[in-house]
């Protein structure tokens, strides 16, 4: 279950946002879709814990994060979340296989036959030992779909998955992460001004 | 995968920035290692060389030049002195024991010196083969030259004239060995010992001393033969004293009331180091510099790859890791290189010394050879620790305090 109540936050106390509130049972996907500068990213790390709001509260399965400390919402984020950047990112010194098992000690889990299960469902197993600036764009995007999923979390936040891509590839990869989401019993919210995403989701949320 | 492998992981992946960096703290460890080195080695090769030795008696000239020579035997002797003269300090009641040295001839760069059974004793040298000389022309050799000219017992030696190479060959007498000795790691090893006669009657048809004294010698030698060595010569005479005090007072009888000279080892040697301390200090100081300048390229190669890796760090927060963590991280990869690096230069430094100790062997007949860690060279590993601490406290607070929503927002 996931829900925010009144979630507000100041930059600066210049620009402030007020956020609706969202409420989401087990199982359920969320599109929240929005024009530039209205706040996406800013909900995002609410939600993942990055930022902390200035009032409100967001309850993630029974856990109200704003009440946790630093080191405990960080601990609470790589055992729970996993978060899909609008570019892909890794930690360039390490193989995608390193990636992913500091990704699982980083979360506290550790399972290398997991590894193998999410690199063979994306389809880019053979790239294990690749370092991932060697991969091409598309296989980085499978990677940190990989890296968002490597430790089950509950929930997947996603940060304009498709904004740069074709519509072959937005389809593609929305797919993918849909049923990655199913597939690892999580659910998924995804933050987007690509309309085009409005199909796939039975609930969706205007900012 | 752990915190400490990521920070191997990252040290690996930019080779370059990390072996410069490294670079120079190897250099600045390496030189102050091997300075200490070779100050430690030199002073007990110096020191056990100088065991139960209080004074030197030779010939006048400089006290320096007569303990070198008669002491460490690396350089000309000041000259000779009589036997007679020699008599009369000997039978001074100050003095404890007393051995004569008598030089003249080498055998392929390694000195022959005449001396008394004593000789052996002062070094604790063991024969390890044989025995020793009773009969002129018998010789006893030091462990080095067997080993490094590959001699065995009862081969014979033909001896060249004066204290190097070049001299002329004693054509006409061989030395014969009797005796091989066990290392002793001091002097002796690179020594050829035998009887004083036999120093005498080699050089008794014409001169009695090395080569640079030829002419100041012109005596009469009707009485050559007789065999009451009273009117001979040695070249030097090693003193331990009956009480260690008179060092203060019977050196300086010496040198004022005969025209002979005393010198005190103990004293010569530390104005010697004295005199290289200088220089060392100064090469030291250096070292130090280049090992502050080292500091500096490790902190700013840290702080340029933070700032490179900035949304990587974001990356790993994002993934779970806590500030402290990732601030351990970059304290990992100081440490770990300071340590490396600490590491090569132990290393360096030995193999200077390995090449130093080579070069001294071929000019010296000298060589050092010990490998142990000194107490100083902790402090070393202390400091390359504090470098690597300091160095990266300041990167490790930016990325403690990494504002990871701004950084990722900025993509």
């Amino acid at each position: 279950m996931i829900k925010t109540k009144a979630l507000k936050f100041n930059y600066n106390n210049q620009v402030s946002f007020n956020f609706p509130d969202i409420s989401l049972n087990k199982n359920e996907n969320l599109l929240i879709i929005g024009s530039s500068g209205i706040g996406k990213t800013t909900l995002l790390h609410l939600l993942a814990g990055l930022l902390q709001s200035n009032s409100g509260s967001i309850n993630l399965y029974g856990q109200d994060i704003s009440k946790l400390t630093q080191h405990q919402i960080d601990k609470f984020r790589g055992q729970n979340i996993g978060i899909v950047f609008q570019k892909p990112h890794f930690v360039n010194s390490l193989t995608v296989k390193e990636n992913l098992q500091l990704a699982q000690y980083l979360g506290n889990k550790k399972d290398d036959s997991r590894i193998v299960d999410i690199l063979s469902s994306l389809d880019i197993l053979d790239k294990e030992n690749k370092n991932p600036k060697k991969l091409s764009q598309g296989e980085k995007q499978r990677a940190s779909i990989a890296m968002a999923i490597v430790n089950s979390p509950k929930l997947i936040l996603a940060d304009e998955p498709t904004s740069s891509l074709d519509d072959e590839n937005c389809e593609r990869v929305i797919k993918l992460l849909k049923k990655q989401a199913s597939d690892f019993n999580a659910q998924l919210i995804v933050i987007t001004h690509d309309n085009r995403l409005k199909k796939h989701f039975k609930k969706s949320i205007k900012l | 995968m752990n915190i400490f492998k990521l920070s191997i992981k990252n040290i690996i992946s930019k080779p370059l920035s990390s072996l410069l960096s490294l670079a120079l703290l190897v250099f600045g460890i390496g030189i102050i290692s091997l300075l200490l080195q070779l100050n430690s080695l030199i002073k007990t090769q110096m020191d056990n060389n100088l065991k139960g030795i209080d004074m030197v008696v030779g010939a006048k000239g400089s006290p320096l030049q007569l303990i070198l020579s008669a002491v460490y035997h690396i350089d000309s002797p000041t000259g000779n002195i009589s036997v007679e003269d020699a008599k009369k300090i000997k039978n001074n009641r100050m003095v404890g024991s007393s051995i004569d040295l008598l030089y003249g001839d080498n055998y392929k760069g390694y000195r022959i010196v005449g001396t008394d059974d004593e000789f052996l004793d002062l070094y604790d040298a063991k024969i390890k083969d044989g025995r020793k000389w009773e009969d002129p022309f018998e010789v006893v050799v030091g462990s080095k030259i067997y080993s490094n000219l590959g001699l065995k017992l009862d081969d014979e030696l033909m001896s060249s004239h004066g204290l190097r190479e070049t001299g002329e060959a004693h054509g006409d007498q061989l030395f014969k060995i009797v005796g091989l000795l066990e290392p002793s790691n001091s002097v002796i090893d690179q020594l050829i010992v035998t009887s004083p006669e036999s120093i005498w009657d080699l050089h008794g048809e014409h001169d009695h001393s090395g080569e640079e004294h030829d002419d100041e010698h012109d005596h009469d030698h009707d009485d050559e033969h007789d065999h009451d060595h009273d009117d001979e010569e040695i070249t030097a005479m090693l003193i331990k004293f009956q009480n260690p005090m008179n060092i203060i007072q019977f050196p300086r009888q010496i040198n004022e009331e005969t025209n002979l000279q005393a010198a005190v080892p103990s004293y010569e040697i530390s104005r010697l180091f004295k005199l290289f301390g200088f220089g060392i200090e100064t090469l030291t100081y250096l070292a130090y510099l280049i090992i502050i300048v080292s500091a500096f390229s490790l902190f700013i190669n840290l702080f340029n790859s933070m700032r490179d890796r900035k949304y990587e760090m974001a990356l790993i927060r994002t993934l779970g890791s806590s500030r402290r963590q990732l601030s351990f991280m970059i304290i990992f990869e100081s440490l770990i290189l300071t340590t490396v690096g600490f590491l090569i230069g132990l290393l360096v430094s030995r193999l200077g010394v390995m090449f130093v100790s080579s070069l001294m062997e071929e000019s010296l007949n000298y060589n050092l050879n010990s490998f142990g860690i000194l107490n100083e060279e902790l402090w070393l590993l202390i400091l390359s620790i504090f470098i690597g601490l300091i160095s990266s406290i300041i990167p490790a607070l930016q990325v403690y305090n990494l504002n990871i929503s701004e950084v990722l927002g900025d993509e």
